[in-house]
């Protein structure tokens, strides 16, 4: 491990963490919404954005999956030293981190199952461009529509079909985030 | 640290960082599955299971230092569990505080939904009991995970048919139970059924938490939730019909207080703010001084 590790955390976690969340809540809740995130200065090829959310929600209760060019040493360590989260197979994961191509097929993840529709995975998906337009989208969350770029919009609405089950995604680039969870509808 | 006016004897809003995490977690699974009830690792908290123990971990985990916090009980802004629930946030998180509605973020509430109509920019915490609809229908957890899963709820329509078949109308008054976006059935949490209605398509984010029962559930803002009901026996919010006594609001929850021995009474908005707010401009009930 180098000491380039051991850098790029939250300032001041608890504050850090606390204004991160509530963007987090806020696009979680307001699918199409794009947010701010900001704090954490991640190794590449980490977006600062995903390293926010990967210091706000992960920790040695959730095992994350490295998908692609993110599984590298640099990126391990840094988790390893600001969230202790173990870095495990796609099929156990809670959370998975990666390009779109990185993180494809879907079918690898757990998507919960009838009893505990909660038990499954979150998609952080790095995205080349997050801009507000692309695929319409409805549901709970959305006054009418709204719209997200979203990169294969057939496999959202396979995973809309899943629910209650299914996955849930964040979408990342620079300080930017968005959401979308499995209870919406991609027309 | 910066520009925050908080106890260093505490982590901000209380809870440990492990704890707000997984509590985090939680709450955005909770959206992403609207009216299911996420289980979650409630903590020991200082004050007693029923006063809200629930809510404050939810709203521990989602106060942010430039927050404004609002508690209501029952409406009230000046009762024991409401003060000391502000002050507790108060010392804890360094967060500003309100009694007014309009300029809160985040409301912490246990058992009633302000009059005031809630803005996108706001989130309500509600405390909740019992948060399983079916819990006294049936009692075995594994049972009731298993009627959610299946969509199950013909028990529940019986309930509220036995009602109608008992007293001619569907008697249940709060805890009215409602159906979020067509799937799951959800306690709304004691709001009496007149609040049931603002329940739907509010603009504002809304978290459940139960403390003692360990579980979490969310409606994201603009999510459909119909009040269970009958055809020939529709869902009607009812109120005591009324006028408060002190500023005249005709539109309002109510609460009966008893004055005196003697049969005397009175009807007073159960939100506490709202019924100022009128006050001061210039609404007069027949009581008001």
């Amino acid at each position: 491990m180098t000491t380039a590790a051991l850098t790029g955390g939250f300032e001041t976690p608890p504050l850090g963490s606390a204004l991160a969340f509530r963007a987090l809540l806020d696009v979680m809740a307001r699918p199409g919404t794009i947010r701010r995130i900001e704090g954490a200065a991640p190794p590449a090829p980490l977006s600062r954005a995903a390293g926010a959310v990967l210091l706000t929600l992960c920790d040695p209760e959730t095992p994350v999956f490295l998908g692609g060019a993110h599984d590298r040493a640099e990126v391990r360590d840094w988790l390893a030293f600001h969230t202790g989260a173990p870095v495990v197979g796609a099929g156990h994961c809670a959370f998975a981190l990666g390009t779109w191509p990185d993180l494809a097929p879907l079918s690898r993840y757990a998507v919960g199952t009838p009893d505990y529709p909660d038990r499954s995975a979150t998609l952080i998906v790095e995205m080349p461009a997050l801009a507000a337009g692309g695929v319409t989208l409805r549901g709970p969350g959305i006054r009418d529509t709204a719209s997200l770029p979203l990169p294969d919009p057939a496999a959202f609405r396979a995973n809309r079909a899943l629910f209650p089950l299914g996955l849930d995604f964040i979408f990342t680039c620079g300080d930017d985030i968005a959401a979308l969870p499995r209870s919406v509808e991609v027309l | 640290m910066t520009g925050t006016v908080q106890q260093a004897d505490y982590n901000f809003a209380y809870l440990d960082e492990q704890t707000k995490r997984m509590i985090r977690r939680a709450l955005l699974k909770a959206l992403a599955v609207p009216g299911y009830q996420v289980p979650f690792a409630s903590r020991e908290m200082p004050m007693p299971y029923g006063w809200g123990t629930g809510g404050v971990q939810v709203t521990a985990s989602v106060l942010t230092p430039q927050d404004r916090l609002k508690v209501i009980d029952q409406g009230a802004d000046d009762t024991t569990n409401a003060v000391s629930i502000r002050r507790f946030f108060e010392a804890t998180a360094g967060v500003a505080t309100t009694t007014r509605t309009a300029e809160a973020t985040v409301i912490q509430t246990r058992h009633r939904i302000p009059e005031t109509p809630l803005r996108d920019d706001q989130i309500l915490v509600y405390q909740v009991p019992i948060p399983e609809p079916l819990r006294f229908l049936e009692p075995r957890e594994s049972e009731t995970r298993k009627m959610h899963a299946l969509q199950e709820y013909g028990l529940m329509h019986v309930k509220l048919y036995e009602d109608i078949a008992r007293h001619g109308h569907i008697a249940t008054s709060y805890a009215y139970p409602v159906k979020v976006e067509g799937h799951y059935v959800m306690d709304p949490s004691p709001i009496p059924k007149f609040d049931n209605p603002k329940l739907s398509d509010c603009p504002a984010i809304q978290l459940f938490g139960a403390g003692r029962e360990q579980r979490i559930y969310a409606l994201p803002p603009h999510t459909k939730v119909v009040s269970l009901d009958f055809e020939d026996h529709p869902f009607e919010a009812s109120r005591a019909d009324h006028p408060c006594s002190l500023c005249g609001a005709t539109d309002t929850y109510l609460d009966e207080v008893i004055t005196d021995d003697a049969g005397g009474r009175m009807f007073i908005c159960s939100d506490t703010d709202h019924c100022e707010a009128r006050r001061a401009r210039g609404h007069r009930g027949k009581d008001a001084a």
